[in-house]
């Protein structure tokens, strides 16, 4: 049920002169079960590559294959994929639109052609996984607050019960709270359902404590895609990027470099403790 | 699909007349459309036409991207003249069933066509050479004397400048909100009429709710900095009539005089 990026480019106003590359000859494959942080600087073509995920967009050349069919072939079942592969766009909650929560939750469900209750047992299940609470499920979305909000949306997504849940920065504008609880939930929806999970993101925080792959993007291609620990060890071309490494990366560099012996290459604080303790040999 | 009206848009690059003062244009426009209605022989057509070849050629602006502009109301200018040439009286040239062609049916279709095209393709060198921003500039500056009558004038101009300053944003939201809707099984193409019109609710309630948030955060903003209206504002960039300037009002009162010309000779 993996996911298959094949040579795909996509080009923005294919019929204005100057040619402009969203995507560049992308390879790349989205494996049963995994947990993937996809980061890059503004307009780097994060976006428009999840957008390729689910069929919103179709590449100029290239092909995206689900399951083994080609998404852009013309009698491929876009409805189907798009409650297979589960897009949460960026600011989610700017898409709510019911009278109250549970309603808005449905209405995935409901576009499957699923019926009355079968929709409402997914919605309820949903807006529990995203840690709902109960008292909130029949009041008006627009009355939550920000988190709140947020988690409805991504309940709206999940309802359909995707296989891979590709969310576009999830933790844009939310504070530290906020943003751990959204990111430990989806965290145990990848373990417990195991759902394969594509998280874009700006923070290495969240990405080096999360997933077990990192893809990196810039400026349309896919430059590296590799486990966190080797993708931060080319920390200077990251930056190049306009990206950074985990600030304790940073942290065990710099000790390093003033004169303690400590091993490099940690990219969450609990690595770095280890490491630190090792160093002081205890 | 929307990308393609071309009425209304500004294009980038440099020319005389973008660099004329935009109530020259403005104004310009407008007396542009009144010759063409004093116009009513070959001659003022003629006088007409060449003036509008002048400022097309003046403006620097493909004539390939003018004419794509057409293209949206060429479907009105169709109906315009089959409707005049059946439904005017007078002689019958050709007669099938009920329908008749008659010759001054014929004179009036053309004479219509050359008139509506003559005057989209007239406005839209206006807005063609225009920003928005100088558009409303130009129409606060020609409407001020009716501020003496109490119209609130500035109040107008900013309106209408915070609207066409809108639209490029509320069109990015709505494709965004569509994207998002669709990845929930969404679909705003298939069904009947009824279907389609349901599957709108999802679109335009976020869509609203979009619209007011904005406006209530640039109201906000505006408040922040101390905006209160049009009384004694100054403006960064005054309208300041340059030689060119007048040599435009020359052109078009010398414009408007051949016309008048022309109806009184011929």
């Amino acid at each position: 049920m993996s996911l298959i990026f094949n040579h795909v480019s996509y080009e923005y106003d294919s019929n204005s002169s100057v040619k402009s590359y969203a995507l560049k000859d992308i390879n790349l494959t989205i494996e049963d079960g995994g947990f993937y942080g996809l980061i890059g600087h503004t307009g780097s073509g994060k976006s428009t590559l999840v957008q390729h995920m689910n069929g919103l967009l179709h590449p100029t050349s290239g092909e995206v294959y689900y399951d083994g069919a080609d998404i852009a072939d013309k009698d491929y079942d876009l409805r189907a994929l798009r409650s297979k592969v589960g897009l949460v766009f960026q600011y989610p909650e700017h898409q709510l639109f019911e009278a109250t929560v549970f309603e808005d939750v449905c209405f995935g469900p409901k576009n499957m052609g699923l019926s009355k209750n079968e929709a409402e047992l997914r919605a309820f299940t949903a807006l529990e996984q995203v840690g709902m609470p109960h008292d909130l499920f029949y009041s008006s979305p627009f009355d939550l607050s920000g988190g709140q909000k947020r988690r409805a949306a991504i309940a709206g997504v999940l309802a359909m019960k995707p296989k891979i849940l590709v969310l576009d920065e999830p933790t844009a504008g939310l504070d530290p709270k906020g943003r751990d609880d959204i990111l430990d939930q989806i965290s145990r929806l990848h373990e417990e359902e195991n759902m394969s999970i594509v998280l874009v993101s700006h923070s290495m925080e969240d990405v080096a404590n999360y997933v077990d792959r990192i893809l990196v993007m810039n400026r349309g291609e896919l430059v590296y895609n590799d486990v966190p620990k080797a993708v931060f060890a080319h920390i200077h071309e990251l930056e190049g990027m306009g990206l950074a490494a985990p600030q304790v990366t940073y942290i065990m560099n710099k000790l390093r470099d003033d004169g303690f012996n400590v091993g490099l290459g940690a990219t969450t604080i609990d690595e770095a403790c280890d490491n630190i303790m090792k160093a002081l040999g205890r | 699909m929307l990308r393609d009206i071309t009425l209304g848009q500004y294009y980038q690059t440099d020319s005389i007349l973008h660099r004329l003062d935009p109530r020259v244009k403005l104004i310009g426009t407008f007396a542009f459309i009144v010759g063409l209605f004093l116009a009513n022989n070959v001659a003022g057509y003629l006088v007409a036409a060449f003036f509008l070849v002048s400022m097309i050629k003046l403006s620097n602006v493909p004539v390939k991207f003018m004419l794509k502009g057409m293209k949206a109301i060429a479907f009105l200018i169709v109906i315009t003249v089959v409707f005049n040439t059946f439904m005017t009286p007078g002689e019958v040239l050709i007669q099938v069933w009920k329908l008749k062609v008659t010759k001054e049916g014929l004179i009036m279709a053309a004479k219509l066509a050359l008139r509506l095209s003559f005057l989209i393709i007239g406005s839209s060198i206006m807005t063609l050479t225009t920003t928005p921003n100088q558009l409303t500039d130009a129409i606060e500056s020609v409407m001020g004397p009716l501020k003496r009558l109490h119209v609130p004038v500035h109040e107008v101009a900013m309106m209408m400048s915070i609207a066409l300053r809108f639209i490029p944003i509320l069109m990015e939201e709505t494709d965004k909100i569509m994207k998002a809707q669709e990845a929930r099984g969404a679909s705003f193409d298939s069904g009947n009429l009824i279907d389609k019109t349901k599957a709108l609710i999802p679109l335009l309630v976020p869509l609203f709710i979009s619209a007011f948030r904005r406006a209530n955060d640039l109201a906000m903003a505006m408040e922040a900095r101390c905006y209160r209206g049009g009384d004694s504002r100054t403006k960064m960039k005054p309208l300041i009539y340059r030689r060119r300037d007048v040599m435009g009002y020359g052109v078009l009162i010398s414009f408007l005089a051949c016309i008048i010309v022309t109806r009184v000779l011929f």
